[in-house]
């Protein structure tokens, strides 16, 4: 498929540029968001179509329309004096020289000289630059109107942080699905999944109430469900690996200064908190919790300087945890070293929330857990790096609303808002997942490599997602005309240039088989370098 | 209009006043025109030089004698010219061309040839495979719309290509690929453009 459009006319490298088009070709044909080759003198570009207009020779024509109802003179003017413009946003070269041939398709540095020849991209092209599936890169989905598999380079892409951004019901967890997939089969990263809605463990629901086949079923060997709600799950048939409970003696200050506002806490009271961990260890909130309404009591906070009021705030922000059924005096196990035993293995995690939907239970849990184990993993990596020996495997922790997490005011103080800050340092990414990107902190969302994102209408939410990325506004508008399902605009560190994909298909008997034999065919593979390794 | 056929095409005229620009020429019978905007020839020397009839007229063979209206006692007009029948060696029909082009060897070049057509040159119609081979390139368009002629070229324009395109294989096709041209031609005036589409269909 060369299919000629029409001819570079003007632009910038800034804004894009021009392309008339053709009298043949009908606008009503392009769509934003398509790919376009561009045949310059001596380089191919490869771009994409941001923004269709219309143009004419004569602004008399717009004042006093032609009689367009006769097809003689409406073909007559067309690509005359009435013709089509597509604003094309050069993104790659793709000639044959040497840079090209040794490290693949490089970003532009300039834009194709005038009257340059303008082709939709054919199947070729767009393998050339996104490439094809193998054991490293996965199969997420195709571009808009076109066969061609769009993969993403897993290790690439798990060595950094990455964003899930869409507004409710456009398919985020079935990308995260999807993705999730990918990574437990090529990217040699484990997961840990804080599944608050209790979609990836075992079975989800599609949109049109479906029941789709999750993580588990898929992979029982390779992903294990943790649970906060025995019951619900057991209610739910899923067969579930450990039921996680979190003892009193766990919960530490930090854990709770995360939850102030959700908490309705006051600053005072967060100190208060720090003042009680000092005063009685370990067991601090045990103690608070059964202080009794006495004079002695009143005494005790009173030698703490903590004030009346300010005891009664956090007693009630203190109830509300206790009342927590997860929560208990003493938990029978540690959910954190099991946890750890299970990633070790290679084995992914997921943890179900159950019927603990609350926010207030999810950021505890979610921030608790992923403390400790983060300050495991960096030990391990210290001393990794010290002793010159093997790295604790990468992981990738999966958030849900994370704007709860990483909103600026928070963002600093939670382990979230560093690992997502130090990045790959101690092999520990985040995998975000949220609907209102613009409650997310700047420098977070800065940091993160790749960025997936779903239909978004809010205004603040678009440009907090694409902030910082070249071609702003002409993603701009290929983001808000996203369809609002099944398609998603990814850019960043794992794809070569932006990209919108049509996201392939999950929930059907030929999709799950599919997945199932792309990790086969890789599990092969790596049998065969086994072999040949072990006998030379 | 008149179809081109076969017993029109050879000698229509022979020319009596030329210029670098075009041509007239005074046709050897009374009303044998060619019609308006077909293509016409004159040989100089090797040379074949083509015009586009634009103008025509039928007049008094001397300039002071205007004719006189005779035909109160007969019963049609065909009657006036049998009574009278030095009528049609009292008047005579001339027409004036455009060159638009000409003819040197094998290939037609479509801009003016180096001098002007010889006076008593005789002029031929263009057969249909000559109007064909001509209307390959539309370049003559050009000289046809800047030119200053007495008729408007909103009608001269349409008429040359609708008789041109009668000899072609897909005369739509070829009446569009004009109008495309005369569109990038004409692309500041909007008005005269649309009255040479309304008038092209």
């Amino acid at each position: 498929m060369t299919d000629r459009l029409g001819v570079v006319v003007s632009g910038s490298l800034e804004s894009g540029v021009e392309v008339k088009l053709d009298g043949t070709v009908s606008v009503e044909d392009m769509a934003v968001g398509r790919y376009v080759t561009i045949e310059g003198q001596r380089q191919r570009f490869f771009g994409m179509i941001t923004d269709i207009e219309l143009g004419v020779i004569d602004p008399r024509f717009t004042l006093t329309p032609p009689d367009v109802s006769d097809p003689f003179v409406s073909e007559v003017l067309s690509g005359t004096s009435t013709y089509g413009i597509l604003h094309v946003l050069p993104m790659l070269t793709i000639s044959g020289d040497v840079a090209n041939l040794i490290e693949g398709p490089q970003p532009v540095k300039t834009v194709p000289s005038h009257f340059s020849v303008v082709n939709l991209a054919s199947q070729a092209d767009v393998e050339l630059v996104f490439g094809g599936e193998d054991e490293k890169r996965f199969y997420v989905g195709t571009p808009l109107d076109m066969e061609t598999k769009i993969c993403l380079d897993l290790p690439e892409l798990v060595k950094r942080s990455n964003g899930i951004f869409g507004k409710s019901g456009t398919g985020k967890t079935f990308l995260t699905r999807i993705l999730l997939i990918g990574m437990l089969q090529k990217s040699a990263a484990v997961n840990l999944i804080f599944d608050m809605h209790n979609e990836y463990g075992w079975a989800g629901t599609s949109e049109g109430g479906r029941s789709v086949k999750a993580l588990k079923q898929l992979f029982p060997s390779k992903v294990a469900v943790f649970t906060l709600d025995e019951e619900s799950s057991r209610r739910r048939k899923v067969s579930t690996d450990f039921v996680v409970r979190i003892g009193y003696d766990e919960i530490e200050p930090e854990d709770m200064s995360l939850l102030r506002q959700t908490l309705n806490l006051t600053e005072p009271a967060v100190e208060a908190i720090y003042e009680l961990r000092r005063r009685f260890g370990k067991n601090w909130l045990q103690q608070a919790a059964d202080m009794s309404d006495s004079d002695e009591t009143r005494q005790l906070i009173k030698d703490m300087d903590i004030h009346e009021s300010t005891f009664q705030n956090l007693r009630r922000g203190l109830a509300t945890i206790n009342r927590m059924p997860f929560i208990a005096p003493q938990a029978p196990d540690n959910a954190v070293t099991r946890i750890l035993e299970y990633l070790d293995r290679g084995i992914n995690v997921v943890l179900e929330f159950g019927r603990y939907t609350d926010i207030i239970a999810y950021i505890l849990v979610a921030n608790l857990l992923t403390r400790r184990i983060y300050a495991r993993y960096r030990e391990r990596m210290e001393k990794s790096m010290a002793e010159d020996s093997a790295k604790p495997t990468p992981l990738v922790i999966t958030i849900e609303e994370a704007h709860r997490f990483l909103n600026p005011e928070v963002a600093a103080r939670t382990i979230f808002g560093t690992i997502a800050r130090e990045m790959r340092k101690y092999n520990v990414t985040l995998l975000v997942i949220d609907q209102r990107p613009s409650g997310i902190d700047a420098e977070v969302m800065s940091q993160m490599g790749t960025k997936i994102t779903c239909l978004l209408d809010n205004e603040r939410d678009v440009d907090s997602v694409l902030a910082g990325v070249s071609g702003k506004s002409a993603l701009k508008s290929v983001l808000s005309r996203l369809e609002s399902k099944q398609q998603a605009l990814i850019f960043g560190h794992a794809v070569p240039m932006p990209v919108v994909i049509q996201t392939r298909e999950y929930g059907s008997p030929q999709s799950y088989k599919e997945f199932l034999t792309a990790g086969k065919a890789e599990g092969g593979k790596q049998a065969e370098k086994d072999i040949e390794e072990l006998w030379g | 209009m008149r179809p081109i056929n076969s017993s029109l095409i050879g000698r229509v005229g022979e020319i009596i006043e030329a210029s670098t620009a075009g041509f007239t020429a005074q046709c050897y019978e009374l009303y044998e025109l060619p019609p308006l905007g077909s293509l016409v020839k004159t040989k100089d020397g090797e040379l074949d030089i083509y015009g586009i009839v634009y103008h025509a007229t039928t007049g008094s063979l001397e300039p002071g004698r205007r004719p006189i209206a005779r035909g109160k006692d007969e019963a049609t007009e065909a009657a006036i010219y049998q009574s009278s029948p030095q009528l049609s060696k009292l008047l005579r029909s001339e027409f004036s061309a455009l060159v638009v082009g000409h003819r040197a060897g094998d290939s037609v070049k479509q801009y003016l040839p180096p001098g002007p057509a010889r006076i008593h040159g005789f002029v031929h119609q263009c057969s249909a495979d000559e109007i064909k081979e001509f209307g390959r390139s539309l370049a003559f368009l050009n000289m046809l719309v800047s030119a200053h002629l007495p008729v408007a070229v909103d009608e001269i324009v349409p008429a040359t290509l609708r008789l041109m395109s009668q000899s072609q294989e897909d005369p739509r096709g070829f009446l569009v690929a004009a109008g495309k041209e005369l569109a990038v031609m004409l692309g500041g005036q909007f008005n005269q453009l649309r009255a040479i589409l309304g008038r092209l269909k």
